[in-house]
């Protein structure tokens, strides 16, 4: 193992631009955590959505390619933040421990050598913090304790089963994160429907309809602020606001563990401000 | 509604999907819990019934695939144990591989402002 003390990270397109605020966040608390994410030497975009047809190798190469590069470095472990990244990775890495034909068959097409032998592991970044409660613990200086977050999962972490980081219908893991780091976790029903996600694009008026009803349950139920990981839903609830009456931030969760370390990082593309709120806490200064 | 007894429409749908249409007994447990629902011209189990009787014409004139967003909330619940997500997407590979595209990406408005995943997953989902 090259990265005894830390995790071999796959970004994807979108944590390098409109959600870097994630990316600094997250790196910041695993290198605080003495666990530091270690950017790949290689990747590829896995393709944002996953292709669903039994004919679609082609859609599968992308991501494999990418876990070759992961095998290449020597790891058995790659970590993503995304969500979307971690849902494609996921579900065409476990296609190809699944089905060991389709795995031939990308093998003799891929140029890489050697071939791809279908035992990297995907991880999104909440399943590695679950396992380190106790480090997290001791690292809050500032534990939010006046602050009122309601988490949001979304579709990705979550379905379809085989892949899912948590109960599908009923997670905790961010809600524990949430409690450890001080936070008063706001119950969510809702924490687990779809927010509009590609329809952004071109059909926007269903975002805004998901929006106002994610939010404004948020809202009635006393939260502050929610906190989400996958960048598209970061992107639906935080901008997509704006056709509503509310305006409560949509944090990372990882910025608010950084908060929670004593470290002002990310919170810088937001749509609306979270360090207004933060201020108004007494949180920032 | 059509009924189309060659059934070559159904076949494609579930070679594609890998999901047997015919195992739907119409619960309503997706469009229950789909969040979507409201904005679909026809909720899916109603589609499902269209793909057995082979109305492929039936199905192809409504915006039922197409606001489906693969979230699988219905693939998760279904009391049958089908992948609906799959079945959605076997339907909108059958009208993209046509070489109809749904969305023409310079006519993108807001894409300064959108995030790369959100394109990407767009034109994946929508274009062939």
């Amino acid at each position: 193992m090259i990265f005894m003390d830390g995790y071999l990270y796959y970004p994807g397109c979108t944590l390098k631009t409109k959600a870097s605020d994630y990316e600094e966040s997250a790196m910041a608390i695993m290198e605080a955590l003495g666990k530091p994410l270690v950017e790949m030497d290689n990747w590829y975009c896995c393709g944002a959505v996953q292709s669903l047809t039994t004919d679609d190798l082609i859609h599968q190469i992308a991501p494999i390619r990418t876990m070759c590069c992961a095998q290449e470095q020597g790891e058995k472990v790659l970590v993503t933040l995304c969500d979307m990244c971690y849902n494609v990775l996921k579900q065409a890495n476990q296609r190809m421990k699944d089905q060991p034909d389709d795995l031939d068959t990308m093998n003799d097409f891929l140029d890489e050598d050697p071939d791809y032998l279908g035992e990297v592991e995907v991880y999104h970044l909440f399943e590695i913090l679950r396992d380190m409660k106790k480090e997290i613990s001791k690292k809050v200086v500032k534990p939010l304790n006046n602050l009122k977050i309601t988490p949001y999962y979304g579709c990705m972490l979550l379905r379809p089963t085989g892949i899912a980081i948590d109960d599908t219908e009923d997670p905790k893991i961010m809600e524990e994160l949430l409690g450890q780091i001080g936070v008063d976790v706001i119950d969510n029903p809702k924490r687990t429907e779809c927010c509009g996600s590609y329809h952004t694009v071109n059909r926007s008026d269903i975002v805004e309809k998901r929006v106002e009803d994610l939010v404004a349950r948020a809202v009635e139920d006393g939260a502050d602020a929610i906190a989400l990981s996958c960048p598209l839903c970061q992107f639906n609830l935080d901008y997509h606001q704006r056709t509503t009456d509310y305006e409560i931030p949509i944090f990372y969760l990882t910025e608010l563990i950084a908060l929670a370390f004593g470290l002002e990082v990310g919170m810088k593309k937001h749509w609306v401000d979270p360090k207004k709120m933060l201020k108004e806490k007494n949180i920032l200064k | 509604m059509k009924v189309n007894p060659d059934h070559t429409f159904l076949e494609k749908v579930e070679e594609l999907s890998g999901q047997s249409v015919n195992a739907c007994i119409r619960c309503g447990t997706c469009s229950a819990g789909c969040p979507f629902v409201k904005e679909m011209d026809v909720l899916p189990e109603r589609i499902f019934k269209k793909i057995v009787l082979g109305d492929k014409e039936g199905i192809l004139e409504k915006n039922t695939m197409w606001i489906c967003a693969a979230c699988f909330t219905c693939s998760v619940r279904c009391p049958r144990d089908i992948d609906i997500a799959k079945i959605m997407e076997a339907v909108r590979q059958i009208v993209l591989r046509d070489n109809i595209d749904m969305i023409d990406i310079s006519k993108i408005e807001n894409i300064e402002n959108l995030p790369q995943l959100a394109v990407v997953g767009c034109l994946r989902k929508e274009t062939g």
